[in-house]
C-alpha cells in the first residue's frame, strides 16, 4: 500500500528507515529494563542511550554532556525559551522572527501575556531577515535570540552563525529551532557561539515522540521537566529507550548520505522546480533560492487554491504534498510564513510545498511533473480568477 | 486532513455545471480572493420567467467550496424561483452527505452567491415583482467582521439555520471572528441576543453595566482589566501588542507594537479597535491617545 504512495511531504515527516526500525526493536521486546535500573538486564537499554548520543553528538559536531534526549522538538523549543528567561532573571526580552514555527512563536506569544517583551524580525519577499535589524534589536535586556536553522515551509536557511555571534556580543543566549536542518545539511557546532539547538527525530527518518535539545557546555540551564535524575537532571521522565536509540541509529544513517544526498535531493528538487515552472504558467517559487534547504521547493499557482490542488494531486498518483493555504488547516488564515514576506492574496493560497528525502526518484519528479499542468489547468478553467 | 464524504469528491473531480451563461438573467458573486474562496454564479431563467433552466458556477476554493457550488447549481436546475429561495445552505450539506463543520461556510457560500444572483434577477426584471431584496447598511447589513466582511444578517441567518451557540461555530459557518478576532465580542452579543441566554451568565456581567457612572477607581481597574483580557490578547494573535502607559481622566494612553499584519483590512486602525473596545466594554466617555515610541 505504501509502495504505491509518492511521499513528497518530507518536511512534515518522514518514513522510519527500515535499519532504524532494525535498531529500535530489542528495547521494544527483549530489552525493557529502566536504563536507571542496577542489575545487569538493564544495561543493554543505557548502554543503547549512551550510544545514540555519541552518534547525535558526532552528526552535530557537539560533544555527548551537549546532549539532552526529549520527546520532541516543540519540548526542546519550550525548554531552551525557558531555561534562557529563567536563568538570566534580569533580561526581560527575546528577538525571534515572523517566520518562525509555532512550536517557537506560540511559546513567544504566551510569554508576550506574561510580560515579556518579544520583538519579531521581519522578512522581506524572498523570506529574508535582515541582519542590520537584528543587530538594533538585541540589547543589554534581551535573554535569548532565538531564530531558526531553515524554514519548515519555504526551506531558507538563516544566517544563526552570524545571528549567535550578534546575540553574545550582548549577553544573550542564541537557540535555534534546527528541526529541518538537522540530517539534511551539515552542521558543526564546536567552536560556535550557538547556546541552544532543537532537533526531531521523526524530520530524519526516525519515529515520532523523540527529539533532542543541545545545549553548549556551561550555559547555565533550568529544566523544563522536573522530576527524576535522568538526563543527568537536566530532563526528568524515564527515557524513551527505544526512541533514543531510533535517533542515533538516524543521526548515523544521516552522517553516512549527508554528503550523496544533499546532490541528489537537489537534484530531483531542481528537476521539479524547473519542469513546473516550464509546464505551468503563472507559477512562482517562494523563498531564497541561493540559501535554501537541497530538498524543499515552495512554489504557487497563481488563481486556484492549494488544498483542492492537494486533493487532486493524491487522486492523480498518490502523491502527498503539503500547502500553505488555510484551507488545509482548518484555520481560516493561510501560511503565516508566506503571508510575513508579503506574498500576493492570489499566490497566497495557491501555494504547496514539495519536499524530498532519500527514498525519493526520479520517477516521482517524473510523476509530479505528468499530472500537475492537467491539474493546474482544471482547476483554473474552474476559477473565476486570472482570465483576461 | 478532512473526512470528506464521497459526494463530496465527486462533484470536487466531477464538478457539474461549470462555467460562464453570457445571456444570463442573474450574476452572483461573492467572496474574494484575499479570504480564500469566491464564487460566481450564473442563472438562466425560462422563456416564462418562472422557472431556472440552466446554471453555470465559477469557483476559487477548496475541494468542499468547489463541491459545494457544483451541488448548488444540480439543486437550482429546474426549481421555480419560490422552490429555490426556500433552499438553505443546510439542505446543500445534506445533498453533499454533509459537510466537515469547519467547511461549513463553503456552503454557506454558496446560498450568499445564490441571494446575490436573486438580487441581480430582481434588477434586471423589476417587472417580475419579486419579493425581498432589500439591504438596510445601517441596520442588520452592517459589516460585523471587517476581515471577512460578515454582515449582522449573515451571521444571525447562520445561528438560526444552524441552531449555533458558541462564536467558535459562527466561524466554521461563515467565517466571522476568523480573521483578527476583534469582533468576537460582538459575534457573542447577537448569539446572546438570539438565543435568550441571560447577559448574567458572561463574566462581564459582574462589570457595572455600560454607561452606568463610574468612580475613577472603577474606572482604572475596568480599562486595566479590559486592557488585559480583551485587547492584548485581541492584539497578540496577529503578533501585536500594546502596553497601557496611562489614564488620566478619559484618556487612556496607549502604546501600540507590533502591527496587524494578517488583517486585509489594516486601514481599519488598531486606535480605533482599541478605542472602541474600551468604549463598549468601560465607558463612551473613553477616548484613546497613542504614545509614540
Amino acid at each position: 500500500m505504501t509502495n504505491e504512495i509518492v511521499y513528497v511531504d518530507n518536511n512534515a515527516t518522514t518514513c522510519v528507515a527500515p535499519e532504524v526500525f532494525a535498531a529500535m526493536q530489542p528495547f521494544l521486546t527483549e530489552y525493557y529494563g529502566n536504563p536507571s535500573s542496577v542489575y545487569p538486564f538493564s544495561g543493554p537499554a543505557a548502554k543503547a542511550i549512551e550510544q545514540a548520543r555519541v552518534s547525535l553528538a558526532a552528526l552535530v559536531g557537539a560533544t555527548t554532556e551537549e546532549i539532552i534526549f526529549t520527546s520532541c522538538g516543540s519540548e526542546s523549543d519550550s525548554t531552551a525559551i525557558m531555561s534562557a528567561l529563567a536563568t538570566q532573571a534580569g533580561r526581560r526580552k527575546i528577538l525571534t522572527t515572523m517566520v518562525e514555527h509555532p512550536a517557537v512563536l506560540n511559546v513567544c506569544r504566551n510569554l508576550q501575556k506574561q510580560g515579556i517583551h518579544v520583538d519579531y524580525l521581519r522578512v522581506d519577499s524572498q523570506g529574508r531577515i535582515d541582519l542590520d535589524e537584528a543587530r538594533a534589536l538585541i540589547s543589554s535586556d534581551t535573554a535569548l535570540v532565538t531564530v531558526m536553522f531553515a524554514n519548515n515551509e519555504i526551506g531558507n536557511l538563516y544566517p544563526v552563525w552570524e545571528l549567535a555571534e550578534m546575540a553574545h556580543a550582548k549577553g544573550a543566549l542564541f537557540h535555534t529551532d534546527a528541526v529541518q536542518a538537522v540530517g539534511k545539511i551539515p552542521i558543526n557546532l564546536s567552536g560556535s557561539a550557538i547556546d541552544f539547538l532543537s532537533l526531531s527525530g521523526h524530520k530524519l527518518h526516525a519515529p515520532k515522540g523523540i527529539g533532542a535539545l543541545y545545549r553548549r557546555r556551561f550555559v547555565p540551564f533550568a529544566p523544563f521537566l522536573a522530576g527524576g535524575h535522568q538526563e543527568h537532571g537536566q530532563r526528568a521522565g524515564t527515557e524513551n529507550v527505544a526512541g533514543i536509540a531510533a535517533l542515533g541509529k538516524a543521526a548515523e544513517l544521516a552522517q553516512q548520505h549527508l554528503a550523496a544526498e544533499a546532490v541528489q535531493l537537489a537534484a530531483l528538487r531542481d528537476r521539479l522546480q524547473a519542469g513546473l515552472l516550464a509546464s505551468c504558467p503563472d507559477a512562482m517559487v517562494n523563498g531564497d533560492l541561493q540559501h535554501r534547504l537541497p530538498n524543499t521547493l515552495n512554489i504557487c499557482f497563481k488563481y486556484i487554491e492549494g488544498e483542492a490542488i492537494l486533493l487532486r494531486l493524491y487522486q492523480a498518483g498518490k502523491i502527498c504534498a503539503s500547502s500553505g493555504s488555510a484551507c488545509t488547516t482548518g484555520s481560516l488564515e493561510p501560511s503565516h510564513v508566506l503571508r510575513a514576506m508579503g506574498l500576493d492574496y492570489q499566490a497566497l493560497h495557491g501555494s504547496i510545498r514539495f519536499s524530498f528525502s532519500r527514498y525519493n526518484t526520479d520517477q516521482d519528479v517524473e510523476l509530479i511533473l505528468a499530472v500537475m499542468p492537467g491539474i493546474v489547468k482544471a482547476l483554473r478553467e474552474l476559477s473565476p480568477f486570472g482570465r483576461n | 486532513m478532512w473526512n470528506y464524504s464521497e459526494k463530496v469528491m465527486d462533484h470536487f473531480l466531477n464538478p457539474r455545471n461549470v462555467g460562464e451563461i453570457v445571456a444570463a438573467d442573474g450574476v452572483g458573486e461573492v467572496g474574494n480572493i484575499v479570504c480564500g474562496d469566491a464564487m460566481k454564479l450564473y442563472i438562466k431563467l425560462s422563456a416564462d420567467k418562472q422557472h431556472i433552466d440552466q446554471v453555470g458556477f465559477q469557483t476559487f476554493g477548496c475541494a468542499s467550496a468547489i463541491a459545494s457550488a457544483s451541488a448548488l447549481t444540480e439543486m437550482l436546475r429546474g426549481k421555480s424561483l419560490a422552490e429555490a429561495a426556500a433552499l438553505t445552505n443546510q439542505d446543500i450539506a445534506h445533498y453533499l452527505g454533509e459537510l466537515p463543520e469547519e467547511k461549513m461556510h463553503c456552503s454557506v457560500m454558496g446560498m450568499e452567491a445564490f441571494q446575490a444572483a436573486m438580487h441581480d434577477i430582481r434588477k434586471k426584471h423589476p417587472e417580475l415583482n419579486l419579493p425581498g431584496g432589500e439591504n438596510d447598511l445601517t441596520g442588520e447589513d452592517r459589516i460585523v467582521c471587517q476581515c471577512f466582511s460578515i454582515s449582522e444578517r449573515k451571521i444571525k441567518e447562520v445561528v438560526q439555520q444552524n441552531h449555533l451557540t458558541t462564536v467558535e461555530h459562527v466561524t466554521h459557518y461563515c467565517k466571522a471572528g476568523g480573521g483578527c478576532g476583534g469582533c468576537k465580542g460582538e459575534i457573542q452579543s447577537i448569539l446572546d441576543k438570539l438565543n435568550g441566554s441571560a447577559a448574567a451568565a458572561s463574566p462581564a456581567a459582574a462589570r457595572p453595566a455600560p454607561g452606568a457612572p463610574l468612580t475613577n477607581l472603577q474606572k482604572m481597574k475596568l480599562v486595566q482589566e479590559t486592557f488585559d483580557e480583551v485587547i492584548r490578547p485581541g492584539l497578540m494573535k496577529d503578533g501585536g501588542d500594546a502596553e497601557l502607559v496611562d489614564i488620566d481622566g478619559d484618556t487612556v494612553y496607549v502604546r501600540l507594537q507590533g502591527r496587524c499584519a494578517s488583517c486585509p483590512s489594516a486601514t481599519q486602525t488598531l486606535k480605533h479597535w482599541v478605542e472602541a473596545k474600551l468604549r463598549e466594554l468601560v465607558s463612551t466617555a473613553l477616548a484613546v491617545e497613542e504614545v509614540k515610541g
